[in-house]
């Protein structure tokens, strides 16, 4: 009997490139799903800096959990941290010119998972913070 | 398991930087400390060639954008080769192609370069 909704648990602990096996385990859902390689690219990719914004977010002792959800379709990750939370609503939407006169160059998160994944949603308070993230293997002509 | 790795040569008057590996905030920051000592001593067209890099993150690209700013300032240029799809596509959502280009092949950066 098939599983309904299979779904993958992971921990991170908070080390360097550990984002890199969060990246791994995707990607053999993604194959499971039988998801191409553009796509399985840009679930690593989004997917890494979901983790890393969640590294530096979290208490430094704290893990990182990630929930892949198998639901149809449709590839659901939940990345989850404990650190004190942000409103994504205030975080500004980096530019290349505006970061070329600025001495931080970073911030490129979230608009990295925005451009990359199908839908991204924050929930996020002083307890931590989930995004949700979603890909769907075949898209009809109407969706993004 | 990600250890970074980068080679710099010089190659008809452009410094070519190979790079292996991960391209996270140390491999970014090797990345710009060997461009930034080489626009030091005079160096102005720079390649980096990412055949043997498969991943990257926001952090070790904004790096980058450090040794971009330092290039206008001495009309300089910066280009890539051999990117993997979703490298060239990070490197477009966040603008990085708009001051510095993308070629196909080392071949094709370095005689661009010479033009």
């Amino acid at each position: 009997m098939a599983i309904e909704n299979p779904k993958v648990e992971l921990t991170l602990p908070i080390l360097q490139d550990m984002e890199l096996a969060a990246a791994k385990t995707a990607e053999v859902i993604a194959k499971r799903m039988g998801l191409n390689d553009t796509k399985t690219a840009e679930i690593n990719m989004a997917l890494i800096e979901a983790c890393i914004n969640a590294f530096e977010h979290s208490k430094a002792d704290d893990n990182v959990y990630i929930h892949y959800i198998i639901d149809g379709d449709t590839l659901i990750i939940k990345v989850g941290d404990s650190g004190v939370g942000f409103d994504a609503n205030v975080v500004e939407i980096p530019n290349i010119e505006k970061k070329l006169k600025s001495k931080y160059k970073r911030g490129w998160g979230i608009k990295l998972m925005h451009e990359l994944m199908d839908t991204v949603e924050f929930v996020s308070n002083e307890q931590g913070t989930t995004v949700t993230m979603t890909k769907i293997k075949q898209k009809t002509g109407r969706q993004k | 398991m990600s250890e970074f790795k980068l080679t710099t040569r010089e190659k008809n008057g452009v410094i070519v930087l190979n790079t292996e590996g991960y391209l996270n905030n140390f491999g970014g920051d090797r990345i710009a400390s060997e461009c930034l000592q080489k626009i030091s001593e005079g160096k102005r067209k720079f390649l980096i060639n990412f055949e043997k890099t498969e991943m990257v993150n926001s952090i070790g690209v904004s790096i980058l954008i450090e040794v971009i700013e330092e290039l206008q300032g001495v009309n300089g240029k910066i280009g890539y080769c051999n990117l993997a799809p979703i490298i060239e596509k990070t490197f477009n959502i966040m603008g990085i192609t708009k001051y510095s280009k993308v070629y196909t092949t080392e071949d094709e950066g370095l005689q661009a370069m010479d033009e």
